[in-house]
């Protein structure tokens, strides 16, 4: 779970690392007072969950109160697409504004759960700012990691290496050596996946400032982190993923016109692709989960029926733990509810599949019950079509 | 032969008196699987599904001498229970549980590294060595025994698999989930290794899906090993856009690595018979196993 970054900066401030003054602001009003109480010249950083921001201009700096406030008026409520926001635009309902703070040097530096080592990694960098993946590539050795374990943390000889590494200035070194200590504790308290300062500035008076911060946290651990959990903020979602998540399907839209529902995220995955490969376009990933409900498999069909871009809808189940009757008295409840109008190519096999096909074929509705995979696939591309 | 599960392996459940833990290790039993007993703390002395439950695993590796254990135990207990049975001596460790946080997994990874113990999960239907035994939660009917052996990071992908296999009369030696998360037990290269000297399996399918590394690891192990089966292998996820988790906590792609596209490239490098179609999985198995016969 991915949070702001006014609210990984007030983590921060907690933990003792300093971050630039400033102020959360909702509207134009609010940017313009913000800017007079820090002297005018000021950043402002919209505040969505996706990384990429300054690219899709949603950091800006101003030189004054009143350039503040325009450019507030142009930026909130506008929709930005950024390079990982997989081509939809979020909306800016809150900006950040803060002063700005000049840097001596900028600096690259994070925490992160490296998966393929199953290990632990502090990541540091001399040239912040940048993304570090572009610098991974391109310049890998001006990039330092040091492992470590969940049981012993991360060390303070590790962090001296890192400082080295980094040439930072000696009377900086207690500063980054506690910020780095408290901050590998709570990565590892609070169940993180990721903690990315980008740039830590070295001021010139030798002060570090936490100028952008990422916080990405385990989903799986979050049953166990109230206070991370209470940060989830689900209003950056469309209606059908509010849905989606509280009936616990995995679903994730896309731009094709056929739906799918599947269980398994496996074959969901299999499903787009088939879908892809006899000339279709797949409207979404939906993987109805194992512990489905009839009212859950409901909303599921709901959520693609009631899809304006949706022309047709493939549903495949291969039923192990959910059972193929389950699904079939699920998707017929929903089809009556709101009067199915669009062509439904089922696909059933499994646990009580004789079952699930004998209820779907008495409802009455317009299911097309297809047993080869390719087949079911060609058939509701053809049926997509206008 | 089969691998890592046979007729004689003796299986104990942990959590064994939850719904789930009880439902399928009734159907495991009909199955013919020698499941020996249960462990679930405070429940300790009863009989359940008529099997011994002992409080823990210590008790029970004393008593009925079990060789693998299948854990059923919730998602923040459940890493705790995986090295309760490597302490246990238990030879290998089945994970069924979903959703366990990354940093439990990657401690009972290093405790599992000091122990003589293999895991096969978290977060897999388990395995299954068709009319031998079974050690999971897929559903027995589709599967029969035969010269096919199969690894997939997926559940119900398997059981399509599986399927399509059998409806063209191929039966599997083994067929193993590793599991849908980041942080898994054995993984591509290790069952591809045991497969290799498997007197039972002939050819091996691979199923895999985006996100991590496993499938380039298994190309780089394949390139390296002259392995002597044929393998195919079919990666989904070609459609998946990147930084979406789909589903699986690890079939996500992230930054530039774990792209379906990435992982077939690098599997067909390595001389594996690419599945490009999901339809296609058991005709091209058979044919696999044709050239091997006519070469």
């Amino acid at each position: 779970m991915l949070i702001y970054e006014f609210q990984a900066k007030a983590l921060l401030k907690e933990l003792g690392v300093a971050i630039p003054a400033g102020y959360l602001a909702e509207t134009a009003d609010e940017v313009r007072m913000a800017a007079e109480k820090l002297g005018g010249q000021v950043i402002l950083k919209a505040q969505i969950l996706s990384g990429g921001r300054a690219k899709a201009g949603g950091i800006v700096v101003v030189d004054s109160s009143d350039q503040a406030e325009l450019a507030a008026s142009q930026l909130l409520h506008r929709k930005l697409i950024t390079a990982q926001s997989g081509g939809r635009g979020l909306v800016v309902k809150k900006l950040l504004v803060e002063e700005l703070v000049s840097p001596a040097r900028e600096i690259y530096l994070s925490l992160v759960v490296d998966r393929k080592n199953e290990k632990l990694a502090a990541l540091a960098s001399p040239q912040g700012g940048v993304e570090i993946e572009e610098l991974s590539k391109s310049s890998p050795q001006a990039i330092k990691k040091e492992y470590f374990c969940p049981e012993r943390g991360l060390m303070s000889f590790q962090i001296r290496n890192l400082a080295y590494f980094l040439d930072l200035p000696e009377a900086t070194f207690k500063t980054f050596l506690d910020y780095l200590k408290s901050l590998s504790t709570f990565f590892l308290l609070k169940d993180m996946k990721l903690l990315e300062i980008n740039p830590l500035i070295v001021k010139t008076d030798n002060q570090l400032v936490a100028a952008d911060i990422k916080m990405d946290f385990d989903d799986s651990g979050l049953a166990r982190q109230p206070e991370i959990s209470s940060l989830e903020d689900w209003s950056g979602l469309s209606a059908e993923e509010k849905k989606a998540r509280s009936f616990k399907l995995n679903y994730v839209k896309m731009e094709g016109h056929i739906g799918c529902l599947v269980n398994g995220a496996g074959l969901a995955m299999a499903t787009m692709d088939i879908i892809k490969l006899v000339g279709g376009e797949p409207a979404n990933f939906l993987d109805i989960g194992g512990g489905v409900t009839e009212e859950a498999v409901g909303q599921a069909f709901e959520i693609l029926a009631s899809d304006q871009e949706v022309k047709a809808c493939l549903v495949n189940i291969f039923g192990g733990i959910v059972r193929c009757d389950l699904v079939a008295r699920g998707l017929v409840a929903s089809a009556r509810k709101f009067a199915l109008n669009k062509p439904v190519v089922v696909r059933l096999q499994g646990t009580n599949e004789t079952e699930g096909r004998k209820i779907l074929g008495e409802a009455n509705l317009p299911f097309y019950f297809v047993n080869d995979f390719e087949q079911a696939a060609r058939l509701v591309v053809n049926l997509s079509q206008p | 032969m089969s691998i890592l599960l046979d007729r004689n392996s003796r299986i104990l459940i942990q959590g064994i008196t939850g719904q789930q833990a009880s439902f399928h290790t009734e159907r495991m039993l009909e199955y013919g699987t020698k499941v020996v007993a249960g462990v679930t703390p405070g429940k300790g002395g009863r009989l359940h599904l008529g099997l011994p439950v002992f409080n823990t695993v210590e008790q029970a590796v004393r008593q009925e001498a079990p060789d693998i254990s299948i854990v059923f135990v919730p998602p923040l207990a459940a890493a705790d229970a995986v090295m309760e049975a490597a302490a246990g001596g238990l030879k290998l460790i089945v994970c069924i549980t979903e959703g366990i946080p990354n940093l439990d997994m990657l401690k009972a990874k290093r405790f599992l590294a000091e122990k003589e113990s293999s895991l096969i999960g978290p977060n897999t239907p388990g395995l299954i060595s068709p009319g031998q035994g079974k050690a999971g939660i897929m559903p027995a009917s589709i599967h029969r025994p035969g010269p096919v052996g199969l690894i997939s990071r997926s559940g119900t992908l398997t059981y399509e698999a599986v399927y399509q296999l059998s409806q063209l009369g191929l039966g599997q030696s083994t067929a193993i989930g590793i599991g849908g998360d980041p942080i898994v037990g054995l993984k591509f290269v290790e069952l591809l290794e045991m497969f290799k000297s498997d007197s039972l399996t002939e050819a091996v399918l691979m199923i895999g899906e985006i996100g991590g590394q496993a499938e380039e690891e298994a190309a780089e192990y394949l390139r390296q090993s002259d392995y002597p089966k044929p393998v195919a292998a079919y990666v989904a996820g070609l459609t998946a856009p990147k930084g979406k988790r789909l589903g699986h906590a690890g079939a996500i792609i992230e930054g530039n690595e774990g792209s379906a596209q990435d992982k077939v490239k690098c599997l067909a490098a390595a001389g594996v018979k690419i599945i490009e179609n999901p339809a296609w999985i058991g005709q091209t198995v058979r044919e696999l196993l044709a050239e091997k016969k006519g070469s």
